[in-house]
C-alpha cells in the first residue's frame, strides 16, 4: 500500500490554483489549520472555497481571505468576518450564501451520488431565486443541487495510519460530509495513532476514502 | 435589569421541562440563565450537539466544543455530538421543540426578517432559515424598536427569513402572538401601558381581551 501520511507542504501542494476546495470547520473549530497555513505560505490562490463560514480575520478560513487567495466563497455565514463582507460588497470576492442545512445537504448529496435534495428551507425567500420548486404531497420544496469539489481539506481529532478518522465534539460539523464529496480528500488530525487503536465502531470517516493524511508536525 | 434581560427572562417562561431547544446567537443566548434549575431543557446547537450547557464550567473549556457563535460551551452528562447534516435533520425533521431567534423586523403576517440589510450588512442566514422553517415553535426575542425605528411593522423593508409565520414575539415592552387574523397583543411588561406599546409599533395590533399585565 502506498504511504498515506505526507508532510503538510506536500499535502497542501495537491491543491492547484483555481481549484474548488471544501474546508471543514465551524468558526474555525474543526478546521484543518495546518493545511490552511500551508496554502497561505505557498500562496495557492484563485480558489473557490466551500465552507460553512469564513471564521474571522487571522483565524481559520479567514486567513485565506486575508491572503487574497479566494475568488469565490460558498458559505452560510460571513457575518463574523468583516473583511469577507467588505470584499463581497466591493465585488472582489463572489459570495454565494446558502442556508446552513442546505449547504450540509448539498455537500452530502455530492458525496453520496445524489443530484440534489428537496428542502422546504428558503421557499418564498431570496434563496429561491432561479431555483426549481417541486411540490410533494401538497408541500413546496426547493430543488438544491449537489456540491462537489476538487479537494476536501478536513480535520479530525484522531487518525490512524490507514486514514480512519474520529472526530471531537462540535469539531465534527462538515468534515465527514466533505470527506466524501471531493475527488481528493486530505485529512489532518490532532493525533495520529497506530492502526487498530481506533475501534471500527468509532471510525466515522473510513480510511479507504481518505487519500492523503497530513503527517505529524516535526519535533523542533 | 436591562431590556435584553427582561426579554430573555420572559422567553424563559415559555420553555417546558423536556423541551429540545435551540437558542440563536446574541440575545437568545441569555435565555438559559433565567431557567429555573429544576427545569431540564435539552439544548441543541446547529454545529452539532445535543446536551450543550450554555454556561461552561470554569476550567472545562474545550477548543473542540463551542456554540454556533464559536464561544466555548459545556456539555452535560448524556450529551452527544453529530455532523452538520444530522444537526439540520434534527431541525427540519421536527425534532426541535423550540427555537429562539433574534430579529430585525416582523411584519403583520408574522414573518421574520433577520439575515440581511441589502447593501449594508450581509452576514448570511447561517442556520436561521432552517430553524424558522423547521422548528415546531419559533419565538422571536428582540428589542421592540431599533435606533432607526420600529421593528414590528405593517410592511417589511427587509428580505424574509422564511414564509412561515412565527409563533411568538417577545420584546421588552410586550408579548405578541402572530395569528392568521393579525398580530395579537397578549401581554404587556411591568410598568408599560398599552398606549406605549401601540406608539412603539408600526403595525396594527389586535388587543387580546384577556390581555395580561406583567
Amino acid at each position: 500500500m502506498m504511504r498515506k501520511a505526507v508532510p503538510v507542504r506536500e499535502a497542501a501542494a495537491r491543491v492547484v490554483p483555481g481549484a474548488v476546495v471544501m474546508i471543514g470547520g465551524f468558526m474555525g473549530v474543526g478546521s484543518p489549520h495546518r493545511l490552511i497555513d500551508e496554502l497561505v505560505r505557498q500562496r495557492i490562490g484563485e480558489l473557490t472555497l466551500i465552507c460553512n463560514d469564513t471564521a474571522r480575520p487571522g483565524f481559520g478560513v479567514g486567513k485565506l481571505i486575508d491572503a487574497g487567495l479566494a475568488r469565490k466563497v460558498i458559505a452560510s455565514h460571513i457575518g463574523t468576518n468583516p473583511r469577507t463582507q467588505a470584499l463581497m460588497l466591493d465585488g472582489t470576492i463572489e459570495v454565494e450564501l446558502v442556508p446552513q442545512g442546505t449547504l450540509a445537504e448539498r455537500v452530502r448529496a455530492g458525496g453520496f451520488g445524489l443530484g440534489g435534495i428537496l428542502t422546504p428551507t428558503g421557499v418564498g425567500t431570496l434563496v429561491a431565486e432561479g431555483k426549481r420548486s417541486i411540490e410533494v404531497d401538497g408541500r413546496t420544496y426547493l430543488l438544491e443541487t449537489a456540491l462537489k469539489a476538487d479537494v476536501a481539506l478536513v480535520a479530525a481529532r484522531r487518525a490512524d495510519y490507514h486514514g480512519n478518522l474520529e472526530y471531537a465534539l462540535t469539531a465534527r460539523n462538515f468534515n465527514p460530509l466533505m470527506a466524501m464529496a471531493a475527488a481528493t480528500t486530505i485529512a489532518e488530525a490532532e493525533d495520529i495513532v497506530a492502526v487498530g487503536m481506533i475501534p471500527p465502531d468509532v471510525v466515522v470517516t473510513p480510511g479507504v476514502l481518505v487519500h492523503i493524511l497530513v503527517g505529524r508536525e516535526p519535533r523542533t | 435589569m436591562t431590556d435584553k434581560d427582561i426579554i430573555a427572562r420572559r422567553v424563559a417562561r415559555e420553555l417546558k421541562d423536556g423541551d429540545r431547544v435551540n437558542l440563536g446567537i446574541g440575545l437568545p443566548t441569555l435565555v438559559a440563565k433565567f431557567l429555573p434549575p429544576s427545569l431540564r431543557v435539552h439544548f441543541h446547537s446547529e454545529n452539532g450537539i445535543f446536551g450543550m450547557s450554555p454556561l461552561p464550567g470554569e476550567g472545562f473549556e474545550d477548543r473542540n466544543l463551542t456554540d454556533a457563535g464559536g464561544r466555548p460551551v459545556g456539555a452535560l452528562p448524556g450529551a452527544c455530538a453529530f455532523d452538520s447534516a444530522f444537526s439540520f435533520g434534527v431541525i427540519r425533521g421536527g425534532h426541535l421543540d423550540v427555537t429562539v431567534l433574534g430579529g430585525l423586523e416582523v411584519d403583520e403576517q408574522g414573518r421574520l426578517a433577520n439575515w440581511m440589510v441589502p447593501g449594508k450588512m450581509v452576514p448570511g442566514m447561517g442556520g436561521a432559515m432552517d430553524l424558522v422553517t423547521g422548528a415546531r415553535r419559533v419565538i422571536v426575542a428582540m428589542t421592540h424598536r431599533s435606533p432607526s425605528g420600529a421593528k414590528i411593522v405593517r410592511q417589511r423593508s427587509l428580505p424574509i427569513t422564511s414564509i412561515r409565520r412565527v409563533d411568538l414575539v417577545v420584546t421588552e415592552l410586550a408579548v405578541i402572538r402572530p395569528t392568521a387574523e393579525g398580530l395579537v397583543l397578549t401581554e404587556i411588561a411591568e410598568g408599560v401601558s398599552v398606549e406605549q406599546v401601540l406608539a412603539a409599533t408600526d403595525a396594527r395590533l389586535i388587543i387580546d381581551p384577556t390581555l395580561q399585565y406583567g
